[in-house]
């Protein structure tokens, strides 16, 4: 009776085990459909560049017509391969197939994650700085915090734009059909479009994404042209594209690239970390105008993050704009009004609730994250991969929103070092945190700014989302009042300057041609 | 006797010919010696593998080689305290002015009831504060995960003077509240639904005694607050892919009457999982590794029967991913036997018999 006792329960213990096993993590972008853009956009050559004069600046010669060996002999060479193709080619395949500039995108957010590391302290006390000129040095350069990321997305989606509308303007121009079209025996593996295949978008993007990454980040060029070539192969594999397609685009846009790389070398970026002098000379005005001066709450002290970088040459408006665009003094450190802001803060943290901490973390996207910029792009790409757009169209859509949220940082931390206005916990020291303390000062809010102007931008690409994404902005802004790390004015006041960002962004989008 | 209970005559059932327990320890006293009976201790339930998140106790309990006995009710309180000033970050050991010391109280409600002689069910319920002495994080609190084991004595054999017993543990554990577990060091656990299968074996002569044990540890994804982010690579989910864990243990010491005394080595393992990068924050699946020593004891109070204290004590030795915790705990338990009448009167009288 007893060992029936001793089974039965065991049995069923190692039943229930089993019942309630589960291990199945998957990314929600791993399976997706190859894209199929709802419109071709046939006339996208036309659209208004970034920073190219036109969409011809660089020559793309005239390809092979359809009949010539030279033409045979490339769908030859894609037969040849999917004659063989292996289950990883077609897990490649099908990973490029979904949009490249989705694809780079996602690659962008992981460089950016893995690069967002403060440097650890040197033992004297001082913190070493990332240097591009040692980049694999401790501490590996960049440190990928949320103005380096912000411009770093920016340049990339308005190259990645700029080269597609050049793209477009060769393809109307030569149209050469996709070889899947000129012979029925090459299987199509994406979608079949109508859009000519000559030069490749896919390549456009491979080349000009890899030759931004050279400057943005210059310890991953061998994983990124890893990249760009697998991208390349699955092209011609995938049925969509010939090698003089591919040859082309590539060519294309690294000359696209060359033009960013070279207003990255003198938009004042390199210059963001300041020096000593600058750190104190911060402190000093801030105390001359009576207020009490932000300090690093990090033990050793560390320096303010990049505090010139609202020096950086915006792409939506000019310098000028920068000062226009910055809101009027906070509250003032001895004001009534900052004291009461502060223990509306300690408030909020003495016991937090479930769901502010859900909504702390769920937007705190701090060190070893995607920064509120990566965050921003992930909710408009998944947002963007619902609406079919074309690539040339999905890296206009993003460029305006990389862009966006490029200006918002720039302008956000023109502010925060003007004002050089200290922490809730600096103020108060009883108010813990429910994440890290930013290493800058508090106002206005990056978050809120960044979440005001991508929620702008973003509610006139998808005008149905516009009220979810306001709300979200809404609550990025409150996580931080929440999290003890940022005070009221901050993010009401940082909320507004992002939404004017946003609304440049509208106008832009509004006279670029692309939704005539 | 037992005065806080007026319905139990605390002639508890102990009597076991050899071994009666509460908790898990496993007293395999000899069988000519009196009968223990409640033994928990700390590894009950909180194996203090202080993580770096400060305190996960993993419920890994009951490495020890006792048994309750048919229809008694052990049950009792655990306080747990650990903190840690140094940490590694995979190999690199460092401290964290941003930090200070990391500390960890724990209370926990814990108990073992004999289904039979040879199977007891366990369990354990930890209520968990979290606390840094220097930065601005702030600590967490709440109700942990709750831990049973069902623990079966499958083996017994003796030669002479000398026993040798196996023990075959399975252990489940599930979070009881919605506690954040992205947020270490503060968070007061990892927020896995786990299942575990422990092998123990114990060898007993005379007083002296020696258990070994291996457990493996199967753990299920978690949900995080955030819908992505980045271990080696970037994930984009919520969900979180926990690495499964081994941990094996040998604990050697004298069981005598009224106290136990023992000398403990534990090792934990990650089956995986990934380092925490330098000067990066720790995540719920990183390579969570540690050797720890520890010593326990528990003391029988002679004047009220079934009533025991326990305490033990236990340091980090190496570790990744985790911190260098130096843990305490002290228990109060207490023996309840529900059917009184049952005991065996052949047993051999336990040593308030001759009260």
């Amino acid at each position: 009776m007893k060992k029936i006792i001793h089974y039965i329960t065991i049995g069923s213990f190692l039943f229930l085990m089993n019942a309630g096993c589960n291990k199945s993590v998957k990314g929600r972008t791993d399976n997706l459909a190859p894209l199929n853009p709802q419109n071709i956009d046939l006339n996208a050559g036309t659209w208004k560049t970034v920073l190219l004069t036109r969409p011809d600046t660089f020559a793309v010669t005239a390809p092979a017509a359809i009949n010539s060996t030279a033409y045979v002999a490339e769908l030859n060479e894609i037969k040849g391969y999917q004659k063989n193709l292996t289950g990883d080619q077609e897990a490649r395949i099908r990973y490029w197939a979904a949009g490249g500039v989705l694809r780079w995108n996602e690659l962008m957010r992981e460089l950016v994650a893995k690069y967002n590391l403060p440097p650890y302290q040197n033992a004297d006390g001082t913190y070493p700085i990332p240097s591009a000129a040692n980049p694999f040095a401790y501490p590996l350069f960049p440190f990928a915090n949320p103005p380096y990321a912000a411009r770093a997305y920016a340049y990339i989606s308005a190259a990645q734009y700029d080269a597609l509308v050049a793209c477009w303007y060769y393809k109307k121009l030569y149209n050469r059909p996709a070889p899947y079209k000129t012979d029925n025996t090459v299987i199509s593996k994406a979608s079949q479009t109508d859009l000519p295949s000559y030069p490749s978008e896919a390549a456009v993007l491979a080349g000009v994404t890899a030759e931004m990454m050279k400057l943005l980040f210059p310890t991953e060029i061998a994983f990124i042209q890893a990249k760009a070539t697998e991208q390349e192969t699955a092209t011609i594999m995938a049925g969509a594209a010939t090698r003089s397609d591919i040859v082309a685009g590539e060519a294309l846009g690294r000359q696209v690239a060359q033009v960013f790389i070279a207003r990255a070398r003198t938009d004042n970026a390199g210059k963001a970390v300041g020096t000593p002098a600058d750190w104190s000379n911060l402190e000093t005005t801030a105390t001359a105008k009576g207020e009490t001066p932000w300090y690093s709450l990090e033990v050793p002290k560390r320096p303010p993050m990049l505090p010139l970088f609202g020096k950086v040459t915006p792409f939506l408006f000019d310098t000028a704009t920068v000062s226009a665009l910055r809101p009027p003094a906070p509250p003032s450190t001895s004001s009534a009004q900052m004291k009461q802001e502060t223990e509306e803060i300690h408030e909020l943290i003495t016991n937090p609730a479930r769901e502010n901490i859900r909504i702390v973390q769920f937007w705190a996207d701090g060190v070893g994250t995607y920064t509120p910029p990566g965050h921003w792009d992930a909710i408009a790409a998944a947002d963007f991969i619902n609406k079919n757009f074309s690539e040339v169209r999905w890296a206009r859509d993003m460029a305006l929103l990389n862009m966006s949220l490029m200006d918002a940082a720039i302008v956000c931390w023109n502010t925060k070092f003007f004002y050089f206005n200290p922490r809730p916990t600096q103020m108060n020291p009883a108010i813990k945190t429910l994440t890290g303390i930013p290493n800058f000062p508090a106002y206005i809010s990056g978050h809120s700014t960044f979440s005001g102007a991508a929620a702008a931008i973003l509610g006139y690409i998808v005008p149905e989302r516009a009220n979810a994404y306001t709300a979200m902005a809404q609550e990025a802004s409150f996580s931080r009042m929440a999290g003890g790390i940022h005070y009221r004015s901050d993010c009401a006041i940082g909320l507004q300057v992002g939404t004017n960002i946003g609304n440049y962004a509208i106008t832009r989008a509004k006279n670029d041609g692309a939704d005539k | 006797m037992c005065r806080a209970c007026p319905y139990v005559h605390a002639r508890i059932a102990v009597n076991m010919p050899q071994q009666v327990s509460c908790g898990i320890i496993l007293i395999t006293i000899n069988k000519t010696t009196p009968m223990e009976r409640c033994f928990i201790r700390k590894r009950l339930f909180v194996l203090a593998l202080l993580l770096i998140t400060g305190n996960l106790l993993l419920a890994q309990t009951d490495q020890d080689a006792i048994m309750m006995s048919k229809h008694n009710f052990c049950t009792g309180l655990m306080y747990g305290h650990s903190n840690w000033d140094h940490y590694w970050e995979g190999t690199f050991k460092r401290d964290n002015l941003n930090l200070g010391t990391v500390s960890t109280n724990s209370y926990a409600v814990m108990g073992n009831y004999g289904i039979t002689d040879h199977l007891n069910f366990l369990f354990g319920v930890p209520y968990i504060q979290t606390k840094a002495s220097a930065g601005t994080l702030h600590g967490q609190k709440g109700i942990q995960d709750l831990s049973v084991w069902l623990k079966w004595l499958a083996a017994e054999k003796t030669f002479g003077k000398h026993d040798l017993s196996l023990y075959l543990l399975g252990g489940f554990s599930t979070p009881l509240s919605n506690y954040t577990a992205d947020f270490l060091p503060m968070s007061i656990g990892l927020h896995s639904t786990t299942f575990s299968g422990r092998l123990m074996l114990d060898y007993q002569h005379g007083g002296f005694f020696a258990t070994g044990s291996a457990t493996y540890i199967y753990r299920n994804d978690i949900t995080i607050d955030r819908t992505a982010y980045y271990t080696t690579t970037q994930v984009q989910s919520n969900k979180v892919d926990m690495p499964d864990m081994a941990a094996f243990s040998l604990r050697t010491g004298y069981r005598s009457h009224p106290l136990i005394a023992e000398a403990v080595v534990t090792n934990m393992q990650t089956l995986g999982g990934f380092d925490i990068r330098k000067n990066d924050m720790p995540f719920p699946s990183n390579k969570m590794n540690a050797t720890t020593v520890g010593i326990n004891g528990k003391y029988e109070i002679a004047k009220i029967d079934g009533l025991s204290l326990t305490g033990g004590a236990n340091y980090v030795m190496a570790g990744r991913n985790v911190g260098q915790a130096t843990s305490y705990n002290l228990g109060v338990f207490y023996i309840i036997a529900f059917h009184p009448k049952k005991e065996h009167s052949n047993q051999k009288p336990s040593h308030d018999t001759s009260k």
